[in-house]
């Protein structure tokens, strides 16, 4: 490992960039290095020092006692050459006791030219409104000169790269397939495809997936990482709450390709339309999503703050691409995100009218996982069922009164009779009132967001602590974004801020969006750091393409399909992701592109595989979480007690099939099936998962109960065709791909292998097929385990 | 020769893009390396200790009934606590507004050890090992419920999802062996001080944050595979399994050698570890071998799957076999009522078994390499909570000072670090923040608390935050 670093290191020092450039150069390392003490924070500011502007009087350019921070094209008079360069170590910078890593000799190259060309800045690239960049002229004419392909092929020429070929078709719609619907064509899909003489076959395809019902369901699995969707309140007792309406919403609003600034709005401020929609309303459900703890142990007052800045720090993961929260306790070090401009915008999320901890244990709410203030989406059945109810309810509950009067006026004799008659009327209110339960039990309902009418204070919390305020705040915008436009300045509000947030001239939001969908489709945004756009976060590897997707998204009128159908199109899409071992280790991300994208799919795409292909899958869409099988114990080990559950009972039947986006989602110990593969446990907003290989998901694949049985099932189908054909029709199922004859051949080997073995060891047989005994089907269902551990099985590419 | 892009954006994000492109097995299988993953990590010194086991008392135990003696406070008996003391100190929503009456420790204490350690007499054993024990007294934490404040012990924040102890070890130092996880959870089934004080886990508390995810703990399970998914299937035995796993690497080579991406290496190589684990796993929780005097040691509950003192012999038995981290949690210390009936049983649960780990590993000679700690979350007041008689009396959360105890790794042992008032209530000599707890047991595996950094969320996060945190030199052997 260090003589990989070391060669960094080598190639680094004697390369040299033909030109500087502040922000992919300079800025990083100034914001990694010298920003904590010399930077957009006033308070840890040294030195009467800014690193992060030339002007004012703390500017980089500034004189202090006569000592200049920075002269433009002067080395000898810039203090800060002096300070990286020097030996003296009580004038080094930044100080080796600062922990920080001191510049590398190719990083003061770079500072040295930078300044004798005059040390110009730029402004942070993600603050600035994207502009359309011209169409780059190309020598290699290989590719459409469309501007996707354009801007990725000039980037190849720099780095004198080629591109790959066009994947072949098994690949592509294999690709496209879980890239859309995170689910493997079927093989009538693939033949569809492989014989669609088209010359548009391509788009024909794209067309047909973009279209799908599934696609939303793929959409909205990335979407729920982003906004830490789950069926626990995650702190406490964990205690189970019921948010499925709002993933209904998710799954509805990109299947039928709602808008994304509608999309964001709706979300933000969907309560606040004169008159929301139920599904304005549910999509409000946006700010519930956050953790929440029951009464009874915390301080409400706590618990209220905490979930203020929960709430704006989704907003700024999900929307903003910024790290906000670092700016709850003090200004933000590397960012110009003061610590007033977090609580500003928190005086936008403060004002809920709903108490900051769930409520007690008794109660219809707290079985239906639900809390104030929520709305009731009964269906025409349902509603007159529920009338019914009441008015049944009210006659009883007459009834009964009226007994209980004649009982207590009642003569000695009469007595007995009367009572006789209450008690029954007692019970028949019971009744109807425990089928009243019932009802409302089975009615939808969705968790909103509403201002209380009067709106709440803000301030500043002194270190973010929920006891100590300190100055008093209105609601506002971070200064260093274009300022927003409110309909009543006296009075902002959020759909004000909704507003903003997808106004053309917000440098942030469409950014931040296209740069997720491409990480979608490219396996890494074009910003790697997905979450963070901002001066800790990464440099864009194609900033000129980051800003086509973007300001062509917003003049699409921010249409979702149309910019996935734009990627898709792409012949860098296209690309086979073949390549040789040198090219994969030159590059591992694949951040030039140079070639197709190879990474592992996600965990729910690797379960909702097994079940397609095995024929189990049931489609059914929408609805409560499902409890999918799990090992037995796990809630138990970690759950308290007196938890609502307490105890994993799995839910049976077809609804155990269903896509993994419907799992059921307890934070406080998430389904090892997902977690293992690197599936956030949302308590967080995670704008990209991790992927990493380990042998816990070798186990996983190897031996999951319900995969295994999945692998039976699928085996006794292969049994079902003819003999021949046997091998093609599993391998392709499964990988989308025909067996070339040493893969048929090995696999063969192993089938006629272990059939031998299970003749001779029938007891195993017969415990692999649960009784039906074959030695046949046992190894079968090992090949069909074989398949589904292979690499290119869990892999997209 | 000029930099090509990929190694320009290399450059921008320095350790950050190299570390995640070898933390995804890249890296790993080319150099077939057990490595170190962080090589600023390294900058250390002879590291004392190899390995920690971390006894986490989930709930937080009593210290005044438990190490913290205070005889005078029975003269205090349901007497106010004094404003001087209290300090306006924040309560929970259980206590606020309450009377705040003396609630004396009705356990007797003896002195134990050459230094004449004063213990309570709930611990009979642990009494019998003080010579072994260094008991940190001035412990305190900044949060005041369960959550926040086991998040805080587990990984330096209240806020969840930031990496945990023994995930950060795992990246800072690497692995030990080739069979088994860096880091083992091993949590309680069960309690004898029964369930009503039992709080919930989560799986946060041994998660890795943002640092690459096989780093995080692998919590072992009471029923069924102690590792999950470990079992072959039933109808699959070793040599099927054998098999099909030679095919599946030789159709995996043969990807390889037509993909090219370096990945697949990858997945061969840890399917073969998931094979051997098959194997080595069983071995480790096989506790046939064990001699019956290290069973007795261990007390009676050893017998029974999920026990402490199982789980005390089993991370024995994995840290001889080089597991990095071993946690253990045992939970239902939160004794807000009836504590004097309650505390005793989950006393009987850990005494024993503690002092038989600290002997054991002694008698092997693993107790230099191996740092145990003993602690909770936070402490619990003097004031008592519900029914108040002099042995009837409840407790509720208290930050400002808890008691806990290091032994082996390079600490000193027969000794006490910190002292409270009176009261037990606030540190009167040197305070130990959980940071310097947890800078500490970096220092003894060699490791500088200020550089085992990760940079995430624009910060280089560390184990100890970012506030100034000092390794405890007075307690170091």
């Amino acid at each position: 490992m260090k003589h990989i670093a070391l060669s960094f290191l080598t190639i680094g020092f004697v390369s040299a960039a033909d030109t500087v450039e502040f922000n992919r150069d300079i800025r990083p390392v100034l914001s990694d290095r010298c920003f904590h003490c010399h930077g957009p924070d006033e308070h840890d500011r040294k030195a009467k020092l800014r690193l992060d502007q030339t002007g004012g009087e703390d500017g980089a350019y500034r004189v202090h006692k006569g000592v200049a921070g920075i002269v433009p094209g002067s080395l000898d008079e810039s203090e800060l050459w002096y300070r990286i360069i020097t030996d003296d170590d009580d004038d080094v910078m930044p100080p080796s006791k600062s922990h920080k890593k001191a510049l590398t000799k190719r990083e003061k190259e770079l500072f040295k030219k930078w300044i004798e060309e005059g040390a110009k800045y730029q402004d942070f690239w993600a603050f600035v409104p994207p502009k359309k960049p011209a169409n780059p002229t190309l020598k290699n004419q290989k590719w459409s000169q469309k501007p996707i392909d354009s801007f990725v092929m000039r980037k190849l020429e720099v780095e004198g790269l080629e591109p790959k070929e066009q994947a072949d078709r098994r690949t592509l719609i294999r690709r496209l397939s879980f890239d859309l619907t995170g689910l493997p064509p079927t093989r009538e899909e693939i033949a569809a495809f492989l014989a669609d003489e088209h010359t548009d076959a391509w788009k024909r395809v794209v067309d047909q997936y973009l279209a799908r019902p599934q696609f939303g369901e793929h959409m909205a699995k990335y979407w729920l990482d982003l906004v830490r969707f789950a069926d626990t309140n995650g702190i406490h007792h964990d205690h189970f709450r019921d948010l499925s309406p709002y993933r209904d919403w998710v799954i509805r609003a990109f299947n039928e390709n709602l808008s994304y600034d509608q999309f964001v709005i709706f979300q933000l401020a969907g309560d606040l339309f004169p008159k929301p929609s139920n599904d304005q309303l549910v999509a409000s459900g946006f700010h519930r999503l956050h953790l929440i703890i029951d009464r009874g142990t915390m301080l409400p007052e706590e618990s209220f703050s905490r979930n203020v800045i929960d709430r704006v720090e989704s907003v700024g993961t999900a929307f903003m691409g910024l790290t906000v929260q670092c700016a709850v306790c003090h200004d933000h070090k590397y960012d110009p995100i003061t610590a007033k401009d977090f609580y500003q915008l928190s005086a936008f999320f403060n004002n809920i009218d709903a108490t900051p901890e769930t409520g007690g244990r008794s109660g219809n709410d707290f079985k239906r996982g639900l809390q104030q203030p929520y709305i009731e989406m009964a269906t025409p059945v349902q509603e007159k069922k529920r009338a019914e109810i009441v008015k049944a309810e009210s006659a009883a509950k007459a009834e009964a009164e009226k007994l209980k009067k004649q009982v207590a006026s009642a003569k000695d004799g009469e007595k007995p009779a009367l009572q006789k008659m209450q008690k029954a009327a007692e019970g028949n209110l019971k009744k109807i009132q425990s089928e009243k339960t019932d009802l409302e039990m089975t009615i939808p309902a969705a968790m909103v967001m509403k201002e209380r009418s009067e709106v709440r204070p803000a301030n500043i919390m002194i270190r973010g602590a929920y006891d100590d305020p300190g100055e008093e705040v209105g609601r506002g915008t971070p200064g260093f974004l274009p300022p927003m436009k409110a309909a009543n300045p006296e009075a902002k509000t959020r759909m004000d801020l909704a507003k903003w947030f997808v106004a053309p001239e917000n440098p942030l939001t469409a950014r931040v969006a296209v740069n997720r969908f491409w990480q979608q489709l490219f396996g890494v945004g074009i910003v790697k750091t997905s979450e963070d756009l901002g001066a800790q976060g990464e440099w864009p590897s194609h900033p000129d393409l980051l800003d086509y997707l973007a300001s062509t998204f917003v003049e699409s009128n921010w249409d979702m399909k149309a910019l996935f159908r734009e990627m898709l199109l792409s012949e860098t899409y296209q690309q086979s992701s073949v390549a040789t071992s040198e090219e994969f280790k030159a590059d591992p991300e694949n951040r030039m592109l140079s070639r197709g994208s190879r990474y592992r799919l996600d965990s729910e795409a690797v379960r909702d595989q097994i079940l397609a292909t095995s024929g189990l899958l049931k489609k059914e869409m929408f609805g409560k979480s499902v409890k999918t099988p799990q090992p037995e114990g796990l809630w138990k080990a970690v759950a308290l007690p007196s938890s609502y559950p307490n105890q994993f009972t799995p839910d049976t039947g077809d609804k155990t099939l269903r896509r993994s986006l419907y799992t059921f989602w307890k934070r406080g110990l998430p389904p090892p099936q997902m977690t293992i593969l690197n599936a956030p446990n949302r308590e967080s907003c995670i704008a990209r998962r991790e992927r990493t290989n380990t042998p816990l998901q070798a186990l996983l694949l190897l031996n999951e109960t319900e995969y295994m049985k999945a692998a039976r099932h699928f085996a006794e189908q292969v049994l079902q065709e003819k003999p021949g054909n046997r091998m093609e029709f599993a391998y392709e199922t499964i990988t989308s791909q025909l067996p070339d004859e040493k893969e048929s051949a090995a696999l063969n080997a192993l089938l006629s292998d272990l059939e031998a073995s299970y003749l001779k060891k029938p007891e195993l047989a017969t415990a692999l097929t649960e009784g039906k005994g074959k030695a046949e089907l046992a190894a079968w269902t090992m090949v069909i385990n074989t398949i589904y551990n292979l690499d290119i099985t869990k892999t997209r590419q | 020769m000029k930099m090509t892009s990929v190694e320009n954006l290399m450059m921008h994000q320095g350790r950050r893009q190299f570390l995640k492109t070898s933390g995804t097995g890249i890296g790993l299988t080319a150099l077939g390396s057990l490595l170190p993953q962080n090589l600023q990590a390294q900058v250390n010194k002879a590291p004392k200790a190899k390995h920690v086991i971390f006894l986490f008392m989930a709930g937080a135990p009593s210290q005044i009934d438990l190490f913290d003696y205070k005889p005078d406070l029975r003269k205090q008996f349901r007497k106010p606590l004094p404003e001087s003391i209290s300090q306006g100190q924040r309560v929970t929503a259980m206590t606020r507004g309450k009377e705040q009456l003396v609630a004396p420790s009705m356990f007797k204490f003896h002195q134990a050890g050459k230094n004449g350690i004063w213990m309570s007499d709930l611990l009979p054993h642990l009494s019998k090992v003080a010579d072994d024990l260094c008991i940190i007294k001035s412990l305190n934490t900044d949060a005041i419920n369960h959550d926040p404040a086991k998040n805080f012990v587990c990984t330096g924040s209240e806020i969840p999802g930031r990496p945990s102890m023994g995930a950060w070890l795992s990246y800072g130092l690497g692995a030990i062996n080739r069979n088994l996880p860096e880091f083992v959870v091993l949590p309680s089934a069960y309690w004898t001080g029964g369930t009503r004080n039992v709080q919930g886990l989560y799986s946060r508390l041994w998660g890795s944050g943002p640092l690459p995810s096989k780093h995080q703990g692998v919590p072992f399970q009471t029923t069924g595979d102690p590792v999950l998914f470990l079992s072959n299937p039933k109808g699959v035995d070793g040599d099927v399994r054998r098999r099909m796993l030679d095919a599946t690497r030789n159709l995996n080579q043969k990807h390889l050698a037509e993909i090219g991406d370096n990945e697949i290496a990858t997945t061969i190589a840890q399917q073969e570890m998931a094979f051997r684990m098959q194997s080595s796993v069983p071995e480790l929780t096989d506790l046939s071998q064990e001699s019956k005097s290290v069973m007795e040691s261990y007390g009676p509950e050893v017998e029974k799957n999920g026990s402490f003192a199982r789980n005390c012999l089993q991370a024995r038995r994995m840290v001889e076999r080089g597991v990095r981290f071993v946690q253990l949690f045992h939970r239902g210390w939160d004794h807000h009522t009836i504590l004097p009936k309650q505390l005793p049983g989950q006393v009987f649960d850990v005494d024993q078994p503690a002092a038989a780990l600290i002997k054991d590993l002694k008698q092997r000679g693993l107790l230099d390499d191996t740092l145990i700690v003993f602690a909770g979350e936070f402490g619990r007041t003097v004031y008592g909570q519900g029914t108040l008689t002099e042995t009837n009396y409840g407790r509720d959360h208290h930050p400002r000072c808890f008691s806990g105890w290091l032994a082996g790794g390079g600490i000193k042992g027969g000794i006490t670090y910190g002292e409270t008032d009176d009261f037990s209530y606030n540190i009167a000599k040197d305070p130990v923040p959980i940071r310097d707890l947890h800078a500490t047991m970096l220092h003894q595996l060699g490791i500088d608390h200020d550089k085992l950094s990760f940079p995430f969320q624009g910060l280089d996060q560390k184990l100890t935050g970012v506030e100034t945190a000092r390794v405890i030199k007075d307690i170091l052997a």
